[in-house]
């Protein structure tokens, strides 16, 4: 290649010269991509019948492989590649390891057709709901296949959002990762109206918010003449111009992000889009985007406008108290299972958020390692939320759920192993996380959000163990609802769920120190 | 000022474009009135009386639009490596192939799956 | 100088010991009903094979010279925070392999008897699991090197004896011993649980090696408060006034736990504990007087409550509760009465053993009947019964030649050695409790051997079988011959001596005044019970009796006291704090939490469902952000 690039530049004069990829690098994100274009093609041309075996296998496949070079890229130099637009340093590594594992998760999910007469999605989503061509679909066995795809991308998105090292590049992965996740809302077979009105209501603030980060990132270019992280930062140490400009950039990307992690205010979407959508989409969600967003957060602002950090910190204290607050407390009174869960991810963002206002080392790391227990718990809670069902689908009020603890008390008891994790109870790896996270924050002088999140984590306690008193302390109705069996899939998530989450509970060490290694993120 | 006369003239071309087009159509064509020809015309949709439920637009139009907005975009991109190709070499050439690649994959997807059926 | 070696040969699997009987209770007791049919053959294996490793490392110390009979044996390390070292080890010197044989030697042969006795018992199996963990949890008591590992074997024996009192927990009068037992105990077991906490807070450690060599540099103010609550520890478990109310209630479990724990070994632990101590008492004149006011007082408290008991195993347990009187008043007098409590704690073990057995022989022949007043006669049908009961009874009262002589005088003339008021009121207090004690046994004896037959008619007394008969036999060996082997020419005394410290007084003597005058109050109280019980009949019914009768029934209104003094304000102050707790903590608890829940039933309006109030906020909330940040900059 290099010898064809040599010869040509020395034929023509003007001959622009090739930009160096570092393949091995960004082949963890190239794989994922590379899957869901296949996954396309096997849309089109694959006969329907094996259309769901084949991308189930193609897209597992996948996502394995991907891990496997995540983990073989361990060993390469930490620096940025492809011409400075990503960053292959520690952080990006341990994320996309993150992402990875938790889309193989969720892809499980997804894949599982065992739970209830059919998988969790549309037979075919131009049907109209309600009418004769839709139940005509759903007597044919049809299914939207193209989950799959639109999944890989979502995960590929998420893979590049968090390493990208440049606002456009980032800004492009924002989108990769949001598009197929707008569509993926919409696409529950049960529940239709629903489902499309949390897609409706996700895109249309999604576009909102992509607009602040475009706009953001304007003006960011305007004053710093580039839109890379690295030649940001230098240009706010080494300008005299008035920094108003870069304020509001900062100010409006962060909007951007925040809405992305359901960062209060701009966290109106988060209760009805998880509440709306297919419950695989759900866990997808809550562990994947916040994860990538997250990550994405971190590296902005702790790279890009670190020079800023005494201006932007204080609104973060804000922002993180707010977050911490709305969700402990409107979970209180929440009687839905899905939006239960969803004020509980805003309030685990807001305690997230705490680590990040301490602007240190520790913050980082604290921050990596909450995710990966987060991320985890939150997979398999959603997991065993799809296989509480009733004669038309999940059973999601809370009063459906009483006394499911005699039911079944092993998938029960793997529930309220879940909700304990959330609540930061030992032995489980939420403990460690929010220990982890909080001594961050204290030790980087956040001390009233430790306070706070203490607090809001004792009200998100109280409704997690009412959910566990509901399930076991009281007699099931009669004719409610069942806890199916789970499929060898559902089964593989929640194990996997379940063990991660022990073990980070009972040896957190390991982990704790990979994610120390890992950072700090590339300047 | 004067390096504004090209567009100016165009202004003007593209004007003069418009009412002679309108007014040799009014003068050659033939005079044959019916209802339907005072109708607005909105391809094939009746305007009044609107439906219940207000109406739904044919989902084809869309899907239309859509299709028309991603290749052209990508015609945009194929513009200028056409103009520079020669300076950019094989990893432009590979480049520009692997890009057409994947919008083809998208529209090998619509073709197979009967998006380029009108009804 | 006793020098403490490192556990090298034998002493290195001196944690085999306890641990044989705890893996015997553990299979008994989690085996199920599966262990049923061997559980009592593994029972009784477990405490025998302790008793030949313990022999063995006896024969073993033995062997070695005086100042090196002491070896440590390290089981494992505990550190549960930085500056807190609390590793379990074992010790093994001349008094913990003492109480070792006791425990391991008469508790074997009252396992073997326990397998006749429990034989119509269906839980029998379960006896004998819990019965191991007694064992297991005794021996733990008197190995550990430290103040910690003695008090989790304190806490386990205190359990074994809530589960074995309570075994036939379908009693309701069981259940409640049981109960009363545990929590008189915890009284006591607070106290030690004290003591320890400011022994490690003055002297930061809690091996024995380390509070003694500590002591001398020690406050005296201090060591006597540590001294003190050690006593109170003691008086819970060996039931000495004023915690000696659950005793004679303990006597619903089965006999063979009376004979063991009840008699021989739990309640000597008191015993034990303040002659482990003994460093800190001879630096604790007041502490030491404390225990000899106690044991003096309640050897008489219970030689006065035996005397109106009809219930042949009440009678001998308050004949215990005063023989542990003479132990603890023994170890209270210092160095010169450290061995003779040991001794007479070891001899005591043999008699009352065999004391309690010949009991349960008894009742065993008489369809578990313990109103003495429907025995009598008895000699005849139960000969082997009767002369093992006899000698077991001589050697209580003292008669020249057993062991009981042996050690009691010598605890009698020790007393009065100690010199100067409390010398001779302790002496003398012991002396006339001596002569009670003989009254008292023999009315025993007389009401339940000797005399008319007064049996009801579908009672058919018999020889209780070999199984039961040969620990009696045993047992009454022992009472014969313990005496000779430990007192004769101080060997006791100075085989105990390097652990206790010297006494300068030679040990027996028997033809002192006070021995001779002792002598005489025996055959007073012999001749009272005789004139009473043997010449008159003894009538069915209890008469009414006078005064101080009516009050020895009533345990001399111990349980009375207790009632008005401790209970009643107690559930006074439990009803007020019960009232406290509900309107005040649960008040303040449940107006958090519904104004929480108000909050949030009013806040969750906001999230209206409509994009556009959601656009609209996230516009708003952009613009405030912008502001902030603009105005907080710079």
């Amino acid at each position: 290649m290099r010898l064809l690039a040599a010869f040509h530049a020395a034929a023509n004069p003007n001959a622009i010269p090739a930009p160096h990829i570092e393949y091995r690098a960004i082949l963890p994100m190239l794989i994922v991509f590379g899957v869901a274009c296949v996954g396309v093609l096997v849309e089109a041309f694959v006969p329907r019948v094996h259309r769901a075996v084949t991308q189930t296998v193609l897209a597992l496949a996948g996502l394995v492989a991907a891990l496997v070079a995540v983990v073989a890229n361990t060993g390469l130099p930490r620096r940025l590649v492809v011409q400075s637009a990503v960053a292959a340093d520690g952080p990006t590594l341990f994320i996309q390891g993150t992402i990875l594992a938790l889309s193989i998760g969720a892809l499980l999910l997804i894949a599982d057709r065992s739970i209830g007469a059919d998988s969790d999605f549309v037979a075919q989503a131009a049907d109209l709901p309600g009418t004769e061509q839709e139940r005509a679909s759903v007597r044919a066995g049809l299914r939207q296949t193209e989950v799959f795809p639109l999944a890989m991308f979502a995960v590929a998105g998420m893979m590049l959002f968090p390493a990208a090292n440049d606002l456009v590049l980032a800004f492009v992965a924002l989108e990769v990762l949001s598009l197929p996740l707008y569509l993926l809302a919409g696409m529950a077979r049960r529940r239709r109206l629903l489902s499309q009105e949390a897609a409706v209501k996700y895109f249309l603030l999604g576009a909102f918010s992509s607009a602040f980060f475009v706009y953001g990132l304007a003006l960011v270019y305007g004053y710093a003449k580039s839109v890379e992280y690295g030649d940001i930062a230098t240009s706010l140490t080494s300008s005299d111009r008035g920094d108003s400009l870069v304020i509001v950039g900062l100010a409006l990307i962060g909007i951007s992000l925040l809405f992305k992690l359901s960062g209060v205010p701009f966290h109106w979407w988060t209760p009805d889009v998880y509440q709306g959508a297919p419950t695989p989409i759900t866990a997808f969600m809550a562990a994947g985007t916040k994860v990538a967003a997250f990550g994405a957060l971190l590296r902005v602002f702790f790279v890009a406008f670190g020079g800023l950090a005494w201006d932007w910190r204080p609104v973060v204290w804000g922002v993180a108290i707010a977050t911490m607050v709305v969700g402990a407390i409107l979970g209180v009174t929440q009687t839905d299972v899905k939006r239960l869960l969803a004020y509980s991810s805003i309030a685990h963002a807001g305690f997230i958020l705490t680590a990040f206002a301490a602007t240190t080392r520790a913050s980082e790391s604290s921050v990596l390692f909450y995710l990966v227990a987060y991320g985890f718990m939150n997979i398999g809670a959603f997991a065993i939320v799809m296989l509480v069902r009733d004669a038309d689908g999940e059973a999601n009020h809370l009063s459906r759920w009483v006394g499911l603890g005699r039911r079944s008390p092993l998938m029960a008891g793997i529930f309220a192993l879940f909700l304990l994790a959330m609540a930061g109870l030992p032995p489980t790896s939420g403990l460690w996380a929010k220990v982890a996270v909080f001594q961050a924050a204290y030790q980087g002088g956040a001390g009233p959000l430790v306070i706070v999140g203490v607090l809001a984590s004792a009200v998100t306690a109280y409704y997690y163990l009412r959910i566990i008193v509901l399930m076991f302390s009281q007699e099931p109705a009669v004719e409610g609802p069942t806890v199916v069996m789970p499929g060898a899939l559902s089964a593989a998530a929640i194990a996997l769920g379940v063990a991660v989450t022990i073990v980070l509970g009972v040896v957190p060490q390991t982990v704790l120190d990979l994610a120390d290694k890992a950072v700090p993120f590339l300047r | 000022m004067f390096s504004y006369v090209p567009i100016f003239a165009l202004f003007l071309l593209a004007g003069g474009f418009a009412v002679f087009s309108i007014i040799a159509g009014s003068l050659t064509g033939p005079k044959r009135y019916n209802r339907a020809k005072y109708d607005a015309y909105e391809c094939g949709i009746e305007p009044t009386p609107q439906p219940v439920g207000g109406g739904r637009f044919p989902v084809k139009y869309y899907l239309t639009a859509m299709l028309f907005i991603v290749f052209d975009i990508e015609i945009i991109f194929l513009y200028p490596w056409a103009v520079a190709y020669a300076d950019m070499g094989v990893f432009g050439l590979v480049e520009m192939v692997l890009f057409i690649v994947t919008v083809f994959i998208a529209y090998v997807y619509v073709w197979r799956r009967g998006g380029l059926e009108w009804d | 100088m006793l020098t403490t070696h490192a556990a090298s040969g034998v002493f290195s699997v001196t944690w085999l010991i306890i641990a044989i009987p705890l893996a015997s209770a553990a299979v008994l007791i989690l085996g199920g009903r599966r262990t049923d049919r061997w559980g009592h053959l593994l029972g009784v294996a477990a405490p025998l094979a302790s008793f030949v490793l313990g022999l063995v490392e006896f024969a073993t110390l033995v062997g070695k010279p005086e100042v090196e009979r002491s070896i440590d044996n390290h089981v494992f390390g505990w550190t549960i925070v930085e500056g807190f070292h609390a590793d379990i080890g074992l010790q093994v010197d001349a008094l913990s392999i003492s109480f070792v044989l006791l425990i391991t030697g008469v508790g074997s042969l009252i396992h073997i008897y326990s397998i006749g006795y429990m034989a119509h018992d269906p839980k029998r199996r379960l006896f004998f699991g819990y019965f191991n963990l007694f064992v297991a949890a005794m021996l733990l008591l008197v190995l550990g090197d430290n103040y910690l590992a003695l008090y989790i074997g304190w806490e386990g024996v205190g359990l074994a004896s809530y589960l074995l009192i309570g075994f036939w927990s379908y009693k309701p009068s069981a259940a409640t011993a049981a109960k009363k037992a545990f929590v008189v105990n915890r009284v006591g077991d607070f106290g030690l649980s004290v003591a320890i906490m400011v022994m490690f807070a003055t002297f930061g450690t809690f091996s024995f090696t380390g509070v003694f060599s500590a002591v001398h540099g020690a406050d005296p103010a201090t060591l006597n408060a540590i001294g003190l609550l050690l006593l109170l520890g003691a008086c819970g478990k060996s039931a000495q006034v004023p915690l000696q109310s659950w005793l004679l209630d303990a006597m619903e479990g089965p006999t063979p736990v009376s004979a063991l724990i009840h008699a021989a070994t739990m309640v000597t632990a008191g015993v034990y504990l303040v002659a482990r101590s003994a460093p800190i008492f001879d630096l604790a004149p007041t502490a030491q007087l404390a225990v000899t006011v106690v044991g003096a007082v309640t050897l008489l408290f219970g030689a006065i409550i035996g005397c109106a008991k009809d219930d042949i195993k009440k009678a001998l347990a308050a004949s215990t509760m005063s023989q542990i009187g003479y132990m603890i008043l023994a170890v209270g007098l210092g160095p010169a009465g450290y061995a003779f409590g040991i001794a007479h704690l070891l001899t005591h073990g043999f008699f009352k053993a065999g004391l309690f057995l010949g009991a349960g022989s008894v009742m065993h022949a008489t369809k578990d009947e313990v109103d003495m007043r429907r025995f009598g006669g008895l000699a005849k049908p139960m000969p082997l019964t009767f002369a093992t009961f006899g000698l077991a009874y001589l050697a209580i009262i003292g008669f020249p030649g057993l062991s009981g002589w042996f050690t009691k005088d010598a605890i009698i003339d020790a007393a009065y050695h100690k010199g100067g008021t409390s010398g001779f009121v302790l002496g003398s207090a012991a002396l006339i409790g001596a002569g009670i004690t003989a009254f008292y046994m023999s009315r025993v004896v007389f009401m339940t051997f000797l005399g008319r037959p007064r049996w009801e008619a579908d009672v058919h007394p018999h020889e209780s079988p070999k199984v039961m008969t040969w620990p009696m036999i045993l047992l009454a060996v022992g009472s014969i011959g313990a005496g000779y082997v430990l007192m004769l020419g101080g060997r006791f005394a100075n085989f105990l001596a390097p652990v206790v410290g010297h006494s300068e007084e030679p040990s027996v003597q028997p033809a002192s005044t006070a021995g001779l005058v002792t002598l005489a109050a025996m055959v007073v109280g012999v001749g009272i019970a005789a004139l009473m019980y043997l010449r008159r009949p003894v009538p069915a019914v209890a008469p009414a009796g006078s005064f101080a009768t009516v009050a020895a029934r009533r345990d001399l209104y111990g349980d009375a006291f207790n009632e008005s003094v401790f209970m009643r304000p107690g559930q006074y102050l439990t009803r007020l704090l019960v009232f406290f707790d509900n309107r005040v903590v649960d008040g303040a608890v449940n107006g958090i939490a519904a104004f929480f829940g108000g909050f949030s039933g009013r806040l969750r309006y906001v999230q209206t469902g409509f994009v556009r109030s959601y656009a609209l906020s996230m516009l708003g909330g952009v613009a405030i952000l912008v502001a902030a940040l603009l105005m907080v900059r710079g």
